[in-house]
């Protein structure tokens, strides 16, 4: 991984780290059920211990994602949300607060805009980079290009299915963080973390990632603070999804609080 | 062309065979090996599944080269699906296409009613030797998932097919059909509850149960081995045509036209014919309502590249990226995307691709009823339809017309759309049980 000292998401674990704790990375959907909701709900999770936000891009094929967070895309995509937006929202977040934000997005809509312009604005919104679940290493030639231009983060996945020569290559390939898919399956609250997830992750380690974080069905509290003990952090999706639907931002809040009190390393 | 995945190539230094070909035009344009054909296919797909695209690709390459696989593989395909499929010359036929000489590529014949067979036998055959005890599939209109079920049945494997809901309701017997071989379907009720949703949820599937579970995909799309891999296996088509027409006529036709959904049909056929340039080549997209209505799914006519189901290929979107809702009469061709190999072989120049619209391809498929005792699915009735305009244009070039040749993929029959075809041409009494559930988008 190049250690680049322009690499937010990098800074933002290792603020983490230096407090002796996991980071929390905290998941939503751009315009679900609109953007100012989005950009309320992102400062909500950020005031509340998320260190990193992540921001989906709703995406009419969405392979990797369960029923919550594809009902969520889908209602704000009938709520009008357009790709054009997702700059705003990031400006709207980074404006407001010191957290990195992430965008996660299909590759689709990227290479529509062109990954070049899709780069440039979001290096001009004070994005940090993004995370692609459904761009490999070997297919990012033009984002690898871009990113280095301006400076981004690249969160490429990694899986218990990755071989350790796809690893070694991942690793390489990504700046930031590695995103160590907990799991054979998609986005969705689980009840229990598999324990794959924790070979993923020495995996990324041994193959010279600093920085490994694990995504998919982590929702509560319990599950945060087995992964802290060996993963530099952790995302929540589905569980923060739900939570805004139900209870809006005050939900979103309270979950988001509940969630940071197990990132401690202890 | 910065977002170019030819770009992604060179600084990953993955090769790309097809780039070569298209540099130099006397290369051979067969059996394309993939990941890219020109700047198409690749493997835009997420991390987890990369593992069992690798292990198909390697378990493919090795069973190619077995003569074992190829013996089986060869074995099944006269044994059970009932090839070589006959070639016949269509006499009555023809009179609608300026008086050309047709031939028609008889796919319809083999076992379940379409070239789709040829696809899932070898496909189911590779699952086995991987050690999978289950296949998944997507199916539209049911082709596809009927030909998988049956493969799955022949060979004891676990079958499960994702069907959208909304073509579930449509097409229940087809349904029944599958579960009759033993397969579960699955309604599948997200997005649009079509053909692509049915791909998005058995990817899904497909990512959570791969260490048993082989993805069968139905067509020539997809991430890399799928595209050459489906090719392959529908190779034989324009192998046993090309022969065929030179056993009949003693030489080859000027003009090969096939349907294109996702393009397995055609590519098989248009492969036999890929490297004689005296061979004009035509495919023909699901025009839909008309290409001026939005109502269609003529992807490489009307749509831009972009990435979609794993592959970089032609695509019907918005200017967002986000995949637009495809429309045809016919559920096999009511797909967004298109196999890579056609985008190439469209940006190259090789293969023609033209719409043709619901109404177009209807009239054909009245035509060849009446005029050859073939009832053709109307999938085919595109191909057909699209075959009347190029043999019209063959004969207006001058000549006797009879020295014209057209050999047209009759890629399934038509036994599944008939409450479809009885539905538009007004066949049904209004107080038949049929036209109440036609009423409804039914079909028997
Ligand atoms: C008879 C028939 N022809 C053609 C197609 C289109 O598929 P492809 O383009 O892959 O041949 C289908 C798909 O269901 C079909 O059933």
């Amino acid at each position: 991984m190049t250690t680049q000292t322009t690499s937010k998401a990098a800074a933002a674990i290792d603020r983490a780290r230096d407090a002796g704790r996991a980071a929390l990375i905290g998941y939503l959907p751009a315009g679900f059920p609109d953007v100012q909701t989005t950009i309320d709900a992102a400062l909500a999770m950020a005031n509340n211990g998320v260190d990193l936000i992540e921001i989906g891009i709703p995406y009419s094929d969405p392979v990797m994602d369960g029923q919550v967070i594809q009902d969520a895309t889908v209602q704000a995509l009938k709520n009008g949300f357009t790709v054009e937006r997702i700059f705003d929202i990031v400006e709207g977040i980074t404006s407001q607060t010191d957290a990195a934000v992430l965008v996660m997005t299909y590759w689709n809509p990227v290479m529509q805009l062109g990954v070049r312009e899709f780069a440039r604005r979001l290096h001009e919104a004070g994005g940090a980079g993004l995370i692609t679940p459904d761009l490999i290493p070997d297919e990012a030639g033009a984002w690898i290009a871009a990113s280095d231009e301006f400076g981004l983060d690249r969160i490429f996945l990694v899986a218990p299915s990755t071989s350790p020569e796809r690893m070694e290559r991942t690793v390489k390939a990504s700046r930031g963080f590695v995103y160590a898919v907990s799991i054979m399956g998609i986005t969705g609250a689980r009840t229990a973390v598999s324990s794959a997830a924790r070979a993923v992750v020495d995996a990324a380690h041994g193959a010279g990632a600093e920085r490994a974080c694990v995504g998919l069905g982590v929702s509560t509290a319990a599950q945060v603070k087995e992964i802290a003990a060996y993963a530099d952090g952790v995302i929540v999706g589905t569980a923060l999804v739900a939570a805004l639907r139900d209870g809006g931002v005050e939900a979103l809040s309270e979950l988001t609080k509940d969630l940071s009190s197990g990132t401690g390393k202890s | 062309m910065t977002d170019s995945p030819q770009a992604a190539n060179a600084s990953t230094g993955v090769t790309t065979d097809t780039a070569d070909a298209f540099l130099d035009p006397t290369a051979s344009l067969r059996h394309a090996p993939g990941p890219y054909f020109g700047e198409y296919g690749g493997r835009w797909m997420p991390e987890s599944l990369i593992a069992a695209l690798d292990e198909l690709t390697d378990t493919f390459d090795k069973a190619k080269a077995d003569p074992e696989f190829t013996a089986q593989v060869a074995e099944l395909n006269r044994t059970y699906a009932g090839r070589p499929s006959l070639l016949t010359e269509a006499k009555r036929f023809a009179e609608y296409a300026g008086g050309v000489r047709i031939f028609l590529k008889r796919e319809d014949l083999n076992h379940t009613g379409s070239h789709k067979i040829n696809n899932v036998l070898g496909q189911a055959l590779l699952a086995k030797r991987m050690g999978k005890t289950r296949v998944i599939a997507e199916t539209g209109a049911g082709q596809h998932g009927v030909a998988s079920a049956t493969a799955a049945a022949l060979m004891g494997l676990e079958c499960v097919v994702y069907m959208g809901a909304e073509d579930c309701r449509r097409q229940a017997l087809n349904v029944a059909r599958m579960e009759l071989l033993g397969a579960t379907v699955i309604p599948v009720t997200s997005g649009s509850q079509t053909l692509k949703d049915a791909i998005n949820e058995a990817l899904r599937d497909w990512v959570a149960n791969v260490d048993t579970t082989h993805y069968l995909l139905g067509t020539a799309a997809g991430a890399h081995p799928f595209p050459s891999m489906v090719r392959f296996f529908h190779e034989v088509i324009g192998e046993e045509a090309r022969e065929q027409m030179l056993a009949e006529t003693g030489k080859l036709p000027d003009a090969v036209c096939a349907c294109i959904g996702g393009g397995s049909n055609a590519i098989g056929m248009f492969h036999g014919f890929l490297d004689d340039p005296g061979v004009a080549l035509y495919g023909f997209e699901a025009g839909g309502e008309g290409v001026e209505t939005g109502r269609h799914a003529a992807t490489i006519t009307l749509g831009r590249p972009g990435v979609l189901h794993g592959a970089r290929s032609y695509l019907m979107q918005d200017d967002d990226g986000q995949t637009i809702e495809s429309h045809s009469i016919s559920a096999g061709l009511d797909y967004p995307g298109v196999g890579p190999e056609h985008a190439y072989l469209a940006d190259i120049g090789r293969v023609s691709y033209e719409p043709i619209t619901d109404a177009e391809a209807m009239d054909a498929f009245r035509v060849l009823c009446r005029s050859e005792g073939i009832i053709p699915a109307i999938e085919t009735a595109h191909a057909l339809a699209g075959a009347i305009k190029v043999g019209q244009r063959l004969a207006a070039e001058g000549g006797d017309p009879s020295e014209k040749i057209v050999l047209i993929n009759l890629s399934g029959r038509g036994d599944k759309d008939v409450a479809t075809a009885a539905e538009y041409f007004d066949l049904l009494p209004d107080d038949s049980a049929e036209a109440e559930i036609g009423k409804d988008g039914e079909q028997l």
